[in-house]
């Protein structure tokens, strides 16, 4: 293993003076730009939730307190240098490798998909949450040490690293998940430096394995490509989610029918509406502006994150943290995507504002990954 | 970009392809923002409208007000037909969590016998709307109610629905004349005004609930209320109240109603009486009559079929749909046909030897009376009813002649104006025989008509509706149901007015009326003895006996021989009193046998109960003394009298 970090860490306690010019934010490991972001959708996303939630102040206060805990982890993880992460992005990758395996064997099932690992009693673990960040770690961590852009070698590592695992989730069935994790792993060989002419060769490979995929998907899934081409056909059953959606968010017109006043959300015709369709109750209560508002936040988000990712101290932490923050904006991408109707529905939520305890603890903590690389740079002796 | 690949680290150039990535990568994001953003913009500005309309088709929701049907009262302000709360079983499938389990706990909780079960659970199956409560059941007792409010908690879904329902409260006497209410059915559905009846389950399907359906229906309102996505109103938008049907007074005087319908029980016939002056009809009875109510609810197959199938056919309405031959209640409208035509005077007369016969024919077509009546004048020839006289009549009239006066009296015509499917009769002529059955006009088969037989049909309202005719003396009216609409009185636009029938000599009209008054209280009248004993007013009338099954020539018609339902119509018609007539009656009853006998005394019945407490207040209970006496159908006949009297071939 490289000793760079180790002797980075050995002389965080000695350089005073380089410690003198760092500002508190930076002591504190933080970013302000993207901390402020942040709290701005996450406060936003608790009003907007609890208007979806039919008014529910105790439904809201959960959900602001798992926020809270999130937050929390994304400071501690914060505090971590990145030499650290990359001692233990092998250890977190594999573990949770294994407990993808556990999952497959004596998994428990809910909603149809086999996602929870269960200790009773203790917790419930979806062990394809901890892979969403785990993978971009450990592909950067193989690419990392090896000179970039990457040799064919390092590649078909980086596959083997990729694939075993997305497939694994694949087969939960959680295709949101798997293409979360399998992009996150993507964007990391793409950020390294993958060639353009490999890049377009991919694609094509990838395009032409479509009738594959559509092969080894299930059912529901089929069903689901099949009412996104066509909502129409399945009014009632699975086209009818889509067509609410669709519904909720053109009715909200420019300026929105008003906070709580959505009819589509409020008399419970948008379904999911505090969960994966949380979207379709900004854009019919708070309409394009509202809309606006949002993306332009996550936008600025993303950006703030590849500027820090840019800053990070070695190849390592620069692919992390850009993998890390565009996985991001998949998420927002694909949710607001199914939601429009341009993409078909995968169980994807928005970020940050979707109500569940899980995600926002597997994003924030990503954001803390970033802050850590961005905070970690100048300590850097090389 | 192999040139370039390094075998070793190069810092620099890491930095500088990442940060190089990073800017295509905020490229791709920006791109992929603004592609959202397009199709927010799409959704959202360009098809606003579309998902604008579609969002309030959602939530807002049109619900029908039905309005309350209007009551049906007879002329005295008597309750004919009115609304009755009652208690319905409904499902709404979308609620009940397990259907087959909650259908199976209805059944065991209301105790349901094995034979309703399946078609209990066949309309649980009808589809419609989401979330609208399908009928299971209707006509709740109150024990079966409290039944279901103990087990509520074990039938997610089911609910009891309150529900006016039509009732009639003596079904049985109007029966046809009102007719029914019944479910709404699909052919119906067709042509109905979908939002008018969007909240109606119930269309009058005969008989003046039909005629008058749009009256007594009123118009549908409607509120408009939000619901949320499992179909709960959540409030009302807006509403527009309904307006209720009006009530509607008929002609119809139930005591009459009931007398008429009594008066023929036990037998198969109809009774039509019509007030002379205004073409009110008093009373339209048929026999047998069936119980209505059965009909508003959805009548069971097994009733329906007893119904269908009962040879006397309870659901025919005889008094207006039961084409009869008129027989020898034609002949006065023959002898005024023949004075007007100048086949006739007063004075003519013709020799009856008991039979009439065409020239170079050896058929004979009989008198009622064997050995003849001798010499026969038109006064003498209604009362004692002389055939011969009148085939005589027909002869010199021929057939075109005949049909054409008899068509101003109604007969062949449509003459009711609100009586729902009322048959016209059919008054032959050369024409309709040629075009019905593409063959000559034999002179024959004119001797016939002459006497009220052969192709010649009428229902008991035309024979009514003709008497009163006769008795206004040329006045026409036409026979209605419906006295009042509402607070409206009912009246005839003057275009329906038929113009009165004007004879060269208008004392004629009496010397025919004073005939049929010999009929009934004359030396020589055939009913003399049945309806002439102890008469307090003037009344005037003509029997008939219509054949049903025909004689061989010189064959006896023995009336006990012949199986029951061969046997002769016997018809009645009569008005009175003769000189300012109130009330016009004609009597038909199926294979009753005696015109004057039978049908004589009912005729006078109704007549006595109509007059008679006008002339002494107190006699009503006479009239129904002689219904009681009536009541009975004596079965040996006394065939006495004019049996046979139509022998015509």
């Amino acid at each position: 293993m490289p000793t760079d970090y180790q002797r980075s860490m050995r002389g965080m306690g000695g350089d005073l003076n380089q410690r003198r010019r760092t500002s508190l934010w930076e002591r504190m490991h933080l970013d302000p730009w993207l901390l402020l972001l942040l709290l701005i959708v996450l406060g936003c996303g608790l009003i907007v939730l609890y208007s979806a939630s039919g008014q529910d102040i105790d439904f809201t206060l959960r959900q602001a307190s798992r926020q809270a805990l999130a937050l929390g982890v994304m400071i501690g993880l914060a505090q971590l240098s990145p030499g650290t992460l990359y001692r233990w992005a092998p250890v977190v990758y594999g573990g949770g490798f294994l407990m993808l395996v556990a999952v497959e064997v004596l998994g428990d099932v809910g909603m149809g998909a086999q996602r929870w690992l269960v200790i009773p009693g203790v917790v419930r673990f979806q062990p394809s949450e901890l892979m969403k960040l785990a993978m971009p770690m450990m592909v950067a961590c193989w690419l990392g040490q090896r000179p970039l852009p990457p040799r064919w070698r390092d590649l078909a590592v980086c596959a083997v690293i990729i694939v075993a695992p997305v497939l694994l989730i694949a087969r939960q069935p959680d295709l949101g998940t798997s293409l979360l994790v399998a992009s996150a792993g993507v964007f990391v060989i793409l950020l390294a430096g993958l060639s353009w002419k490999l890049i377009a060769f991919f694609g094509a490979l990838l395009a032409s394995a479509m009738p594959l995929l559509w092969m080894v998907m299930h059912d529901y899934q089929r069903r689901r490509v099949l009412t996104f081409l066509n909502p129409e056909s399945d009014p009632l059953g699975s086209g009818w989610n889509i067509i609410q959606s669709k519904t909720a968010i053109g009715s909200g017109g420019i300026f929105g029918k008003g906070y709580t006043l959505g009819t589509q959300s409020q008399l419970e015709f948008l379904p999911e509406r505090h969960t994966d369709f949380i979207v379709a109750v900004i854009g019919e209560e708070l309409g394009l502006i509202g809309m606006s508002f949002f993306l332009a936040l996550y936008v600025l988000i993303v950006l703030r994150g590849l500027v820090m990712a840019n800053n990070g101290q070695d190849s390592f932490a620069r692919l992390t943290g850009g993998a890390i923050i565009l996985t991001f904006f998949v998420y927002v991408f694909v949710n607001i995507g199914m939601v429009s109707g341009i993409l078909p529905v995968v169980g994807v939520p928005l970020p940050l504002v979707s109500y569940g305890g899980t995600s926002s603890v597997t994003l924030l903590a990503g954001f803390g990954i970033l802050m850590s690389i961005h905070t970690h740079r100048r300590l850097l002796s090389r | 970009m192999r040139q370039r690949r390094a075998t070793i680290k190069n810092p620099q150039q890491e930095v500088r392809i990442f940060r190089l990535r990073s800017i295509v990568a905020a490229s791709l994001v920006l791109v992929l923002a603004c592609c959202l953003l397009a199709r927010l913009f799409f959704l959202q500005v360009v098809e606003h409208d579309i998902y604008t309309t579609r969002s309030d088709k959602n939530r807002v929701r049109v619900e029908p007000l039905p309005p309350t049907r209007g009551l049906i009262y007879d002329r005295n302000g008597r309750l004919l037909a009115e609304n009755r709360p009652n208690y319905n079983l409904t499902i709404v499938r979308e609620r009940a969590v397990d259907l087959e389990t909650t259908l199976e706990r209805l059944v065991e909780i209301l105790d349901l016998p094995p034979d309703e079960i399946e078609d209990f659970k066949e309309r649980s199956r009808q589809r419609q709307r989401p979330y609208q409560p399908a009928l299971l059941m209707s006509e709740l007792s109150q024990e079966q109610i409290a039944r279901l409010a103990v087990n509520r908690y074990r039938l997610p879904g089911v609910e009891v629905e309150a529900q006016l329902l039509r009732y009639y409260p003596d079904a049985k006497p109007l029966s046809h004349t009102l007719g029914y209410v019944g479910r709404i059915n699909q052919a119906e559905l067709k042509t109905l005004d979908k939002g008018n009846y969007s909240g109606t389950h119930f269309i009058g399907k005969t008989g003046i609930e039909r005629f008058y359906e749009e009256q007594l229906h009123g118009q549908a309102g409607l509120r408009k209320v939000e619901t949320n996505a499992r179909g709960r109103v959540l409030r009302e938008l807006s509403r527009t109240d309904p307006v209720p049907g009006k009530d509607l007074t008929l002609t119809v005087d139930r005591g009459l109603q009931d007398l008429a319908y009594r008066l023929l029980k036990g037998r198969r016939g109809a009774i039509v009486a019509i007030e002379p002056k205004t073409g009110e009809i008093l009373a339209m009875a048929s026999v047998p009559g069936f119980n209505s109510n059965e009909f508003v609810t959805g009548i069971s197959v097994k009733s329906y079929r007893a119904l269908r199938t009962d040879l006397d056919l309870p659901l025919f309405n005889r008094a207006i749909r039961g084409q009869y031959p008129p027989a020898s209640t034609v002949k006065p409208f023959m002898s005024l046909a023949g004075l007007e035509n100048g086949a006739i005077t007063t004075s003519t007369t013709f020799f009856d030897p008991g039979y009439f016969q065409l020239p170079n024919d050896s058929h004979k077509y009989r008198n009622w009376l064997r050995w003849g009546h001798g010499r026969v004048n038109m006064r003498r020839g209604i009362a004692v009813s002389n055939d011969t006289y009148f085939y005589n009549v027909a002869y010199r009239l021929g057939i075109d002649r005949i049909s054409e006066y008899m068509h101003k009296f109604g007969f062949g015509e449509q003459t009711a104006l609100d009586v729902q499917g009322a048959l016209p009769g059919l008054m032959p002529s050369k024409e309709w025989k040629r075009n019905r059955y593409n063959k000559p006009w034999y002179p024959g088969e004119t001797i016939s008509i002459g006497i009220g037989q052969g192709y010649w049909l009428a229902t008991p309202l035309q024979l009514a509706a003709a008497e009163a005719t006769l008795a206004n003396r040329g006045k026409q009216v036409q026979p209605h149901l419906a006295k009042r609409i509402g607070d409206d009185a009912v009246l005839l636009p003057e275009s329906d007015q038929k113009p009165p029938i004007v004879l060269d000599n208008p004392a004629w009209w009496d010397d025919v009326i004073s005939a049929l008054e010999d009929v009934v209280s004359g030396r020589e009248g055939t009913a003399r003895k049945y309806v002439g004993p102890g008469l307090k007013y003037r009344m005037a009338g003509k029997s008939g006996t219509a054949q049903v099954f025909t004689l061989g020539q010189d064959q006896k018609y023995n009336g006990k021989e012949l199986a029951e339902r061969l046997r002769d119509h016997a018809l009645f018609a009569a008005f009175a009193p003769v000189e300012d007539p109130e009330i016009a009656v004609s009597v038909v009853i199926e294979n009753g046998q005696g015109g004057s006998s039978v049908a004589g005394p009912m005729a006078r019945a109704v007549t006595d109960y109509w007059l008679l407490p006008r002339i002494e207040p107190a006699a009503r209970d006479t009239a129904l003394a002689l219904v009681e006496a009536l009541k009975p159908p004596p079965e040996p006949l006394d065939s006495e009298g004019e049996q046979g009297e139509s022998n015509a071939d």
